[in-house]
């Protein structure tokens, strides 16, 4: 079986290597560099603390029990010259900082553990013993030691090289111009100008830019870009050790709304810089710097650290990520137009659930049974069917 | 690269006398020129570096020299994390060269 993947950010690269692992032809073929869009943008957060009971839940559970064993994987394939992934399960801490706060967290808090996270609800002094500078007003917390992260860009790298090893092709600097569609109606291969890469199987996994990819192989997707800001602080001692956030953070990853919501995450880095987000906007690809963005995080991050308001912020970046109009990722065939699949939509969770992600299309592709139900994800849902719009049966298109 | 300094007379920005100060640099004077920035009063005296590498111990000093690397920190006046190449020199200003060990390991 060949299968082509569009996009080789750590979605496309974690299907890559699942897939040739089992013995699929695969070329990953991207527009600019590997890494150059939304999986360089983001934390690396590897997040259970975040996500309610549900499918998307079982799939974080399943890539946070994956992580650990393709971490040791890979370190063993790649060996010492490649820098580590640093995972690292840090644990997140997730904290009220208002009254009427604490009884909702508590209680999501509850329902996350009847679904099997590990989420300890702990008095604030046990929280003070986690975070000592954590700011004295909040009002509860709740213990997550099973969140991770990685650092997205070498993860990224080190899924590609694998993939590689097992025999995937890499094409850069190649964007496509469009399918090919047999006379049967079914997408056989892309298009990179004049050249032709033909596959049995199309994977779209370009992130927030999926829908336009999509569109160009001949069926739309209602995946949109959601910016979200970070700011990076200088140098300083470790005196964060955990993710911690507030808990009107998971409010703002499920809500729908394009306005700007800020929420504060915070934590430090390995080699001691404070990362401080995060936002949520849903304004296309602008990426102009927007001062108020800037401004509502470090506000908000004070209310959890007070002791940040003499930190000097060294820098901002940002990015786009895979916003679905029904909070889940796309995973699964195209019920449309055979031969099209998709792997997007994760918004702001897509590092951690990239291997679960392509581990579910390895046994989706060869028929074998998945480790999660993969219906929920399946473009064919019913939740999506409204955004679908019908495609053309005749390939004279392209 | 070795630094070196217009004099007043012959600069065509600002033609005027020098004007000269004394900052403290871990607690030697080093003489300078009003206007200058630190990075412009270490580099006149003839120092390159003023900071390492907290992995690999290498030598940093002025690197973009606009402000937006942040290679150049140093701490004035006890407040850290200075850009050098940002910070006009004033006469008396106490300097401190900075260096952030890593931080260790998280405590859990």
């Amino acid at each position: 079986m060949d299968v082509v993947i569009v996009g080789a950010g750590i979605v496309g690269a974690a299907t890559a290597r699942s897939l040739s692992r089992r013995g699929i032809n695969v070329t990953v073929v991207e527009r600019g560099r590997a890494v150059s869009g939304t999986s360089s943008s983001g934390e690396g957060n590897l997040l259970l603390s975040d996500k309610g009971p549900g499918s998307e839940l079982l799939l974080a559970q399943y890539a946070s029990d994956l992580w650990p064993t393709v971490t040791a994987e890979l370190a063993d394939e790649l060996g010492p010259a490649f820098p580590s992934i640093e995972f690292d399960r840090k644990g997140g801490l997730v904290v009220s900082t208002t009254v009427d706060g604490a009884a909702p967290l508590l209680a999501f808090a509850m329902s996350q553990r009847e679904a099997g996270v590990d989420a300890r609800a702990i008095d604030p002094a046990d929280a003070f013993a986690l975070e000592p500078d954590l700011n004295p007003a909040i009002t509860a917390a709740v213990y997550y030691p099973e969140d991770a992260q990685v650092q997205p860009v070498i993860a990224t790298e080190a899924l590609l090289a694998s993939a590689r090893l097992s025999g995937t092709r890499v094409i850069l600097d190649s964007p496509i111009t469009g399918g090919i569609v047999n006379t049967d109606g079914a997408l056989v291969g892309v298009r990179i100008g004049e050249r032709e890469v033909r596959a049995d199987a199309v994977i779209v996994a370009a992130g927030p830019w999926s829908g336009e990819v999509s569109a160009l192989l001949g069926a739309n997707l209602p995946v949109r870009p959601r910016r979200g800001m970070i700011l990076v602080t200088t140098r300083m001692a470790h005196r964060i050790f955990h993710k911690v956030y507030d808990a009107d953070y998971v409010g703002a990853v499920g809500s729908s709304d394009a306005a700007l919501q800020t929420s504060s995450v915070v934590e430090s880095t390995e080699a001691g810089t404070v990362l401080i987000g995060s936002s949520r906007q849903q304004i296309g690809f602008d990426s102009r710097l927007q001062v108020e963005v800037l401004r509502e995080l470090a506000a908000k991050a004070l209310r959890l650290f007070p002791f940040l308001t003499t930190a000097s912020v060294m820098r901002t970046y940002g990015g786009f990520r895979p916003f679905m109009p029904d909070h889940l990722p796309v995973i699964g065939q195209d019920p449309r137009l055979p031969g099209l699949w998709h792997a997007t939509g994760h918004e702001g969770a897509g590092i951690g659930l990239s291997l679960a992600t392509g581990d579910l299309l390895a046994d989706l592709l060869l028929g074998t049974e998945t480790a999660v139900d993969a219906d929920p994800f399946s473009p064919a849902r019913s939740s999506l069917a409204a955004h679908l719009s019908p495609v053309a049966t005749s390939g004279a298109a392209f | 690269m070795a630094a070196r300094r217009i004099p007043a007379d012959r600069d065509p920005i600002r033609p005027t006398s020098d004007e000269p100060i004394t900052v403290m640099v871990d607690g030697t004077p080093v003489a300078g020129v009003r206007g200058q920035t630190i990075a412009g009063v270490l580099l006149g005296s003839g120092t390159l570096a003023w900071r390492i590498t907290s992995a690999g111990q290498k030598p940093r000093g002025v690197f973009c020299g606009i402000g937006v690397c942040f290679d150049c920190l140093i701490v004035v006046d006890g407040q850290r994390d200075v850009r050098a190449c940002q910070r006009r020199a004033v006469d008396g200003a106490v300097v401190e060269t900075q260096h952030d060990p890593l931080p260790g390991a998280h405590n859990d």
